[in-house]
């Protein structure tokens, strides 16, 4: 048996596999369906201060072996979420990670103290970089100095653990990654998805309604490995890998690559078991490869000579 | 929360068996969980792909409105429309085909006289709807399409011997014109609470109408989706007073005041 368990800066998990955030609603949705005890996360659709409708339908479009959405964050918002949702997740024996977004910083400093009252949260997840919001979000993923501030000052409202989900949509991720890790995050998450849009020849109108949209699934997994491999090379802080991952050798290959956890997404709208599926089979293969710690496997990428 | 499964489906019938000339297909699967489960209205999410490599491309599932249910057996009935249905078209009795379902919120099934209207592939669920109310019920039909071979189901609904009308745009069968051609008259005179899917401008005139003649309605939605179980939200709709629906979830059957139409 490999031993599975990971150190996320404080935070220990059972397993590397959580399920991604905005792919797995707030775990209650799946709860009849895949067992959330045995995930090491859950992290949970992106949270805002106030309800947030998102953006006109559609919202939706398939891409050759990827998904293009323009949600647009919608979400039930704070307090929807702590009366109704955190009580039924406490219930499982479960990691849960919220991710939360703003407006100004000032809310995600708002969010961070409201939540970090509550029992029962394992981490923050930072969203800096949905590409779906116009202006100033997408803005702050994409600055390094930004995004440092941004940290600073939502960890001087919690004492949750800070992990920052970064943006692939920019030059170099990695002095961005640098500033948060300076700033005193925990992880850093990596990939969003990447900005792209999609359009109708014959009508000659975009697909979705917001004309721009975040591209997911397979179809993003080798930007993901590479901005992974990239940033888990200079950081001394985990990353938590995520882009595509459909299968446990998926998983393997981040992990190759340097990342400490992955976060299955987009795979589990087409398989609602698919985070389970992916650690059964990431299980598998450890032992195939005759690996008894993770951390074996862990940045174990062979590079030519 | 219902029953929902994931199961691995046997496709025991495919029909027309050649091409499809009116781009519909009929499937029947062998599902005995989720037909044991399945309500009318509700819906499957369905994986086009067959095989491991296929499965990733196209990569979603669709969702399909179950058609029928004989026994163990679920009756799909959709329209090749793109990648993924063209793929599902494909299918040869003896595949299996991997379902999620039953899904969705189904239509009420209380006592009363019932109207039920489909317009095009709005003809799907009530199939079943119309099967379980049963020959015996006070229920009516109306079923409208573009053209006569569209009407993919019509011998099926007219086996049920209820009072059945037909419309269609070009005057191939029935009467020409629309599904709610007459329908305001009909509500007054007959009343009958009304279950109405097809495309979203007949929803909302038969809305319309069923409020005008102050008739009870339920209506079936489409919408893309990616996971059917609430998640993504690529299917959520604005409702009456700004509140959120998703259509997957709290739909696809609304009652027509939840939508804020009328």
């Amino acid at each position: 048996m490999t031993d599975l368990t990971v150190a996320i800066g404080s935070l220990r998990l059972k397993n590397p596999v959580l399920t991604a955030s905005g792919t797995f609603g707030y775990g209650l949705e799946y709860a009849d369906l895949v067992d959330l005890n045995r995930l090491g996360g859950i992290v949970v659709k992106g949270l805002s201060l106030e309800p947030h409708s998102g953006n006109p339908p559609p919202r939706l479009a398939e891409t050759p072996a990827g998904l293009l959405n323009s949600i647009g964050l919608e979400n039930i918002g704070l307090k929807a979420f702590v009366r109704d949702k955190l009580p039924r997740l406490r219930d499982f024996d479960v990691a849960v990670i919220v991710n939360i977004w703003g407006e100004t910083g000032q809310d995600y400093c708002r969010l961070a103290e409201a939540l970090g009252r509550e029992k029962g949260l394992a981490a923050l997840e930072l969203n800096v970089s949905c590409p779906n919001k116009e202006g100033r979000i997408m803005c702050l993923g994409q600055s390094a100095e930004a995004t440092g501030r941004l940290v600073e000052a939502v960890k001087g409202a919690t004492d949750l653990p800070l992990w920052v989900k970064l943006t692939p949509n920019v030059t170099d991720h990695v002095p961005v990654a640098l500033a948060a890790q300076q700033a005193g995050a925990e992880a850093i998450s990596l990939i969003n998805t990447l900005q792209g849009m999609a359009v109708d020849a014959r009508t000659r109108r975009p697909k979705l309604a917001n004309v721009l949209g975040g591209l997911s699934g397979p179809a993003v997994k080798p930007v993901a490995l590479r901005m992974v491999w990239q940033a888990a090379r200079v950081l001394d802080i985990p990353v938590i890998g995520l882009g595509g991952i459909i299968t446990g050798l998926d998983a393997a290959e981040f992990i190759i690559v340097g990342a400490a956890a992955v976060q299955v997404g987009t795979a589990s709208f087409v398989n609602p078991r698919a985070s389970l599926d992916v650690l059964e089979e990431l299980e598998r293969f450890c032992g195939e490869e005759g690996i008894s710690s993770l951390s074996e496997l862990r940045g174990s990428l062979r590079l030519p000579d | 929360m219902p029953a929902r499964f994931l199961e691995q489906s046997r496709v025991a019938g495919r029909w027309p068996e050649g091409k499809a000339l009116s781009g519909l297909v009929r499937l029947e699967l062998h599902s005995p969980l989720i037909a044991a489960a399945a309500r009318p209205g509700q819906f499957v999410m369905v994986r086009p792909g067959r095989d491991e490599a296929a499965g990733l491309d196209p990569l979603l599932r669709r969702p399909l409105s179950i058609h029928y249910r004989r026994g163990e057996r679920l009756g799909l009935l959709f329209k090749i429309v793109g990648r993924g249905t063209a793929r599902l078209a494909k299918v040869e009795p003896g595949q299996t085909l991997d379902l999620l379902g039953p899904l969705g919120r189904p239509f009420p099934l209380e006592a009363g006289a019932r109207l039920l209207v489909g317009g095009g592939l709005g003809q799907a669920p009530l199939l079943f709807l119309a099967e379980e109310l049963g020959p015996g019920s006070a229920t009516r039909l109306r079923l409208g399409a573009a053209s006569a071979p569209d009407l993919a189901a019509l011998e099926d609904f007219k086996a049920l011997g209820l009072p059945l009308e037909v419309f269609t745009e070009d005057g191939s069968l029935g009467r020409t014109g629309l599904v709610t051609l007459g329908l305001a008259e009909e509500l007054a005179g007959r009343p009958a609470a009304v279950c109405a899917c097809g495309p979203e401008a007949m929803l909302r005139e038969v809305a319309r109408l069923a409020a005008q003649t102050g008739r009870g309605c339920h209506l079936s939605l489409e919408a893309r989706m990616a996971c059917g179980l609430g998640a993504c939200l690529g299917c959520s709709i604005e409702g009456a007073g700004g509140a959120r629906k998703r259509v997957c979830l709290e739909g696809p059957v609304f009652e027509a005041g939840e939508l804020g139409w009328t």
